[in-house]
């Protein structure tokens, strides 16, 4: 596969780690009345299903960037690529 | 001239022949023709099977043999049946042969595109003890036996004979060739190109579309698995515009040579369609030479960059099934005019044609225009049309064959259902054409029927950016091939913003196809083949029917069509259209199976390329490397650094007395071990303190500036992930250790916690484990030593330099360096580190300054010994499943701040009350062993799962203690401090009694490291 990396272009998949769903940007607040319930969710639960996936792929032979992959896992299409850490702050992540 | 030992047997005189035959032929390849693209001037000397040959340049092994009136080639996998070539390329199925001797011996090498070369050493395979008369051949008489599913039903029972009988015999039975077991002198490279247009196949669609791309400047590949480029146009007689075939293909090759932006890769098998116009091809550089040239590969694997592909694979042509259509001398039209025009060579004399449509015909003519008698053609058309200059039999069948060892007479049943028995030495057989669909089906594409030519064509857009022209799509005709390739090269450039027009196309062949097919005689009770290779019949499909296995996949799974190493190119279509008859369904509703890569078979080596003996993966030596290298090192491997395990000394004959010296050495005095290949990581920052406290579960936020803790840092599920020591060398910069196995995926970690979760934190990180050299040195002298080479202007005292003080200092007189005062063995210990190319240096220093302390170096066993002695977790304790609560260091994760791992480390079912406690083992007797991966049961308990109380992780023999010692977890074992417990281990029938003891077995009031 060829990940288009939003700062240095088109790379070889070979040159990422896979880590797992983008839905780990969503981690919990450890301070919420019911963080315990969210941490589980947060860590096991995901929804499994075939199709256009959001997923983190890390540049590890490359710039070190976590990247947002939009992903079609039935076809390996790949529609975005955003770098991680602005997907984080759009969902919040500032402090 | 009267033609001897022929393999039709007839002895007649053909003056035609005669003529034509080429001057150096001489009287051994009596099969061979005039004409044809080798080099008849030059003969060239090869061997099958012991005996002594002659051949030209530009044959094919195949094609030599048959020169030489060698028909049989190989024995069948299943019953050992007598077999021949059935084609003339990468398709075949039976002609698998040994090639050369020694290291380089290569088996299942299809004789057909193995290129002769002076001196080539071929041998049959598969038969003992020779072609002629082979024993296992009997398996043949057992056939009713040996049918599709024997294995399933044979070997179920009785269940013990599987192993001991049956497997072995299976074993012993199964396989084609045979390895040399010698390495592989060769190498095999591994490459990267990229390209605007791929072109698969370098037949008349390729080139005509290559030369279209090439024009227009685009960057293109051409690739074509055979060593000349031209496709069919190689085989046939065809004419394009003024020039012959061959003429045209040399002129349009001759061009794009000329253009530096095309690259023509002959030799070169595009293998794989993989993603994202990602293509795998292999290049036989040397396969055609006796040895690779000096300092070439045997053959390159290729990954191909491509914006756009153009398939243009051609078709490959199918056999029909009728009994014994198996003999060798029985091959497909196409190949018997292959060798005729482009090797200049027929199989026998005298020969037949049995076809469905009319491109058999062409066969016909062209043999007879080569002075080869053609005894009839026989179709299964009633109104077949006469086409060649010989006998006509419209309507008819080839019932059977015979002939033991090549085929002699043929059995026809006419169309007023009269039998006549015909005479010839080969059959050529034309059932129609398959487009070669193969690569579109790589990423699950469908390939659709086409009822005008009868066969599959490719599926709309199976492929994305791949396109398919000629024959692979059904164009079957010249003309067509020549105009869709040049069409589609214009529409993928075109994609690619690359504007231009078809090239000015030639007038060329454009026949028509007419077909009725046509896929298995119905006649008697004899086996008529699909699957030569694995020796699938008719009947086998049937049977398959029968027992229910009619999908495609169940079908080939249960008979093993289309699974040998020919992936079923000519027997696939066959099979799946014997089973839409038999279950009443059409063609394209029984569907085809899967095609995977790759295409043809990939040699182990090339797969592996570089990566192999030492060069298998990279290796990491540490900066002390040359001067344990000089000193008696034995090393580890751990990953891909190479470590030392222990140092051995004149004298020393066993690595225990190595190890139990280098303990008691750094215990008694000062001992120094490389510890570089832990993981280093630099955090800098205005927030690297609030992110330490993040990522480690104990708190990092108020550690003083020059000073060192001990970091734990857990999984988001509350596991633990590693641990390490964090200095902090000034307010906004931290150096943290991993672990040396864990670095990788700490640093990946760290990363994850900065952009995904904390992506504002002004916080940076870079991994310096290769920046730093870095030396353990420890024992009670270690301070004077290390005097000795810090340069006097630093502290070393006690008070100035206080157990977990960090520092950065000067050592040798100005240089650069950092002085930690950790310690793993629990003695007075130092790290110290300097700019890695310093590092030889620095440790050849110590050494010299430590030699009136009788400083040792000492390596992983040692290292490994002093930390158990201390209670230490390392890795073998850090393995997946472990809290901190388990480790002892429950109160240390801190309620009062979020850090990965802090609330699901809450769990209930983590804080049990008889959680895994980290504790010590003494074996009560003191000869026994405690054993590392032992379980450990409550004395007088049964000993199985439900009563497992834990298990030891740990364990050395202690120089210092003079036992046996171990670390491991026990349920509550906090609380069991002295019981003796049972060390257990059903596997090896281990059961020795065993002491809970304090972890901690050396100081344990930690009186040496503040010393």
């Amino acid at each position: 596969m060829i990940i288009n990396h939003p700062l240095l272009g088109p790379r070889d998949a070979q040159e990422f780690t896979f880590l797992g769903s983008a839905s780990l940007i969503d981690r919990p607040d450890w301070q919420a009345e019911d963080a315990l319930e969210q941490f589980s969710d947060y860590t096991y639960l995901r929804n499994d299903t075939g199709g256009e996936n959001r997923e983190l792929w890390f540049h590890e032979a490359g710039d070190r960037s976590w990247l947002v992959v939009t992903r079609n896992t039935f076809t390996h299409e790949i529609t975005n690529v955003e770098m991680a850490s602005d997907v984080a702050r759009a969902r919040g992540r500032s402090k | 001239m009267t033609y001897t030992n022929r393999a039709d047997g007839s002895q007649i005189n053909q003056p035609t022949a005669r003529a034509q035959t080429g001057a150096h032929s001489g009287k051994t390849q009596v099969n061979r023709l005039a004409g044809g693209q080798i080099d008849q001037q030059s003969s060239i000397n090869f061997s099958f099977d012991g005996k002594q040959y002659q051949g030209h340049p530009g044959d094919t092994l195949a094609s030599a043999l048959l020169a030489n009136n060698v028909r049989l080639m190989a024995r069948s996998f299943k019953y050992h049946r007598p077999r021949g070539v059935l084609t003339s390329d990468s398709a075949e199925p039976n002609a698998l042969v040994e090639l050369r001797t020694g290291a380089r011996q290569e088996p299942n090498t299809r004789a057909t595109t193995a290129e002769l070369f002076d001196g080539l050493v071929a041998k049959s395979q598969n038969r003992s003890p020779s072609l002629k008369y082979d024993f296992m051949a009997i398996n043949d008489r057992f056939s009713n036996f040996l049918t599709a599913g024997f294995y399933y039903k044979t070997f179920m029972w009785p269940v013990s004979f599987w192993e001991k009988i049956y497997e072995p015999i299976i074993r012993k039975a199964a396989g084609l060739g045979s390895l040399s077991l010698e390495e592989d002198p060769d190498e095999y490279d591994k490459g990267f190109l990229h390209c605007d247009l791929l072109v698969v196949g370098g037949g008349p669609s390729g080139l005509s579309a290559a030369l279209t791309a090439g024009r227009a400047g685009a960057q293109v590949i051409l690739a074509d698995e055979d060593y000349l480029f031209g496709g069919r146009l190689n085989g046939e007689t065809f004419g394009i515009g003024e020039q012959s075939g061959q003429d045209w293909v040399a002129a349009t090759v001759a061009e794009l040579h000329s253009l530096p932006n095309v690259r023509c890769m002959s030799r070169t098998t595009v293998n794989g369609a993989y993603d994202h116009g990602i293509y795998s091809a292999v290049e036989r550089v040397s396969d055609h030479l006796p040895v690779p040239p000096e300092g070439k590969p045997r053959q390159i694997l290729w990954r191909i960059y491509s914006k756009r592909t153009l398939l243009c694979a051609g078709a490959i042509e199918r056999p029909i099934a009728f009994e014994n259509n198996d003999r060798p001398g029985i091959m497909l039209a196409s190949a018997m005019r292959d060798y005729a025009n482009r090797w200049a060579v027929t199989a026998a004399h005298k020969v037949a044609i049995f076809t469905n449509n009319d491109d058999g015909h062409r066969t016909a003519v062209d043999l007879i225009a080569k002075g080869v008698k053609v005894a009839a053609v026989i179709d299964t058309r009633a109104d077949a049309p006469r086409i060649a200059d010989c006998e006509l039999l419209a309507g008819a069948q080839v019932i059977d064959t015979s002939g033991r060892l090549g085929l002699k007479f043929i059995k026809v049943r006419l169309a007023d259902g009269s039998e006549r028995s015909i005479e010839c030495g080969a059959l050529g057989v034309s059932g129609g054409w398959n487009p070669n669909v193969h690569m579109t089906c790589h990423q699950r594409g469908r390939p659709i029927w086409n009822e005008q030519i009868s066969a599959f064509v490719p599926g709309e857009d199976s492929i994305p950016g791949m396109t398919v022209a000629g024959a692979a799509n059904g164009d079957f005709s010249t003309a067509a091939a020549l105009e869709t390739g040049s069409a589609q090269a214009v529409a993928a450039l075109g994609d690619l913003g690359i504007k231009t027009s078809k090239i000015d196309l030639p007038q060329a062949e454009d026949a028509p196809v007419n077909i009725q097919p046509f896929w298995h005689v119905r006649h008697g009770k004899g086996r008529a083949w699909l699957d030569q290779q694995n020796d699938v019949t008719v009947k086998d499909v049937k049977l398959a029917h029968q027992e229910n296995y009619r999908s495609v996949e169940h079908l080939k799974r249960y008979t093993t069509l289309g699974m040998a190493t020919d992936q079923g190119k000519t027997s696939n279509m066959g099979g799946l259209a014997i089973m839409a008859e038999l279950t009443g369904q059409s063609i394209p509703e029984t569907g085809t199976t899967i095609f995977r890569p790759p295409y043809s078979p990939v040699a182990m080596g090339t797969w592996g390329g570089r990566a192999r003996g030492k060069d298998f993966h990279p290796v990491r030596e540490t900066p002390s490397h040359k001067w344990a290298l000089e000193n008696g090192a034995s090393f580890v491997e751990v990953g891909n650094w190479l470590r030392v395990q222990w140092f051995s000394q004149p004298g020393e004959t066993h690595w225990r007395e190595s190890v139990d010296r280098e303990v008691r050495a750094v215990r008694a005095s000062v001992g120094v071990c490389d510890v570089t290949t832990l993981g280093k990581i630099d955090i800098q920052g205005t927030d690297a303190a609030p992110f330490l406290n993040t990522v480690y579960a104990n708190a990092f936020a108020k550690l003083a500036v020059g000073k060192t803790r001990y970091g734990l840092m857990l999984r988001e599920d509350g596991n633990a992930m590693d641990d390490g020591t964090t200095a902090r060398l000034s307010e906004h910069h931290f150096v943290m250790t991993t672990t040396t196995a864990n670095a990788v995926e700490v640093y990946r970690h760290m990363e994850f916690v900065r952009q995904c979760l904390f992506p504002d934190m002004d916080v940076q990180l870079i991994s310096t484990t290769e920046a730093w050299a870095q030396y353990a040195v420890a024992g009670p002298n270690s301070r004077k030593l290390l005097q000795k080479i810090v340069d006097p202007e630093f502290d070393l005292s006690n008070e100035g330099f206080e157990f977990m003080a960090c520092r950065e200092i000067t050592v040798c007189g100005g240089l650069r360096a950092r002085l930690f005062r950790i310690s793993f063995s629990g003695e007075l210990a130092y790290e110290i580190a300097v700019p890695t190319r310093y590092g030889d240096a620095l440790f050849r220093r110590i050494m010299e300054a430590g030699k009136e302390f009788d400083v040792v170096a000492y390596g992983t066993e040692a290292l490994g010994v002093m930390r158990i002695e201390k209670g230490h977790a390392a890795g073998n304790e850090l393995n997946g499943t472990i809290t901190a609560l388990n480790l002892g260091m429950g109160r240390m994760v801190s309620k009062k701040k979020d850090s990965i791992g802090s609330t699901m480390s809450e769990r209930e079912g983590m804080n049990l009350p008889d959680a895994l406690n980290m504790v010590g083992f003494k074996p009560v007797n003191s000869a026994d062993k405690v054993t590392a991966g032992g379980h450990l049961m409550t004395k007088g308990t049964p000993v199985d799962a439900e009563h497992d109380q834990g298990y030891v992780t740990s364990a050395c023999y202690s120089p210092i203690l003079n036992s046996s010692i171990g670390l491991g977890f026990l349920k509550d074992g906090a609380n069991r401090m002295g019981e003796i417990v049972s060390l257990v281990s059903p596997v090896t029938n281990l059961n020795v009694d065993v002491e809970v003891v304090n972890p901690q077995f050396v100081d344990p009031e930690g009186v040496r490291v503040r010393a």
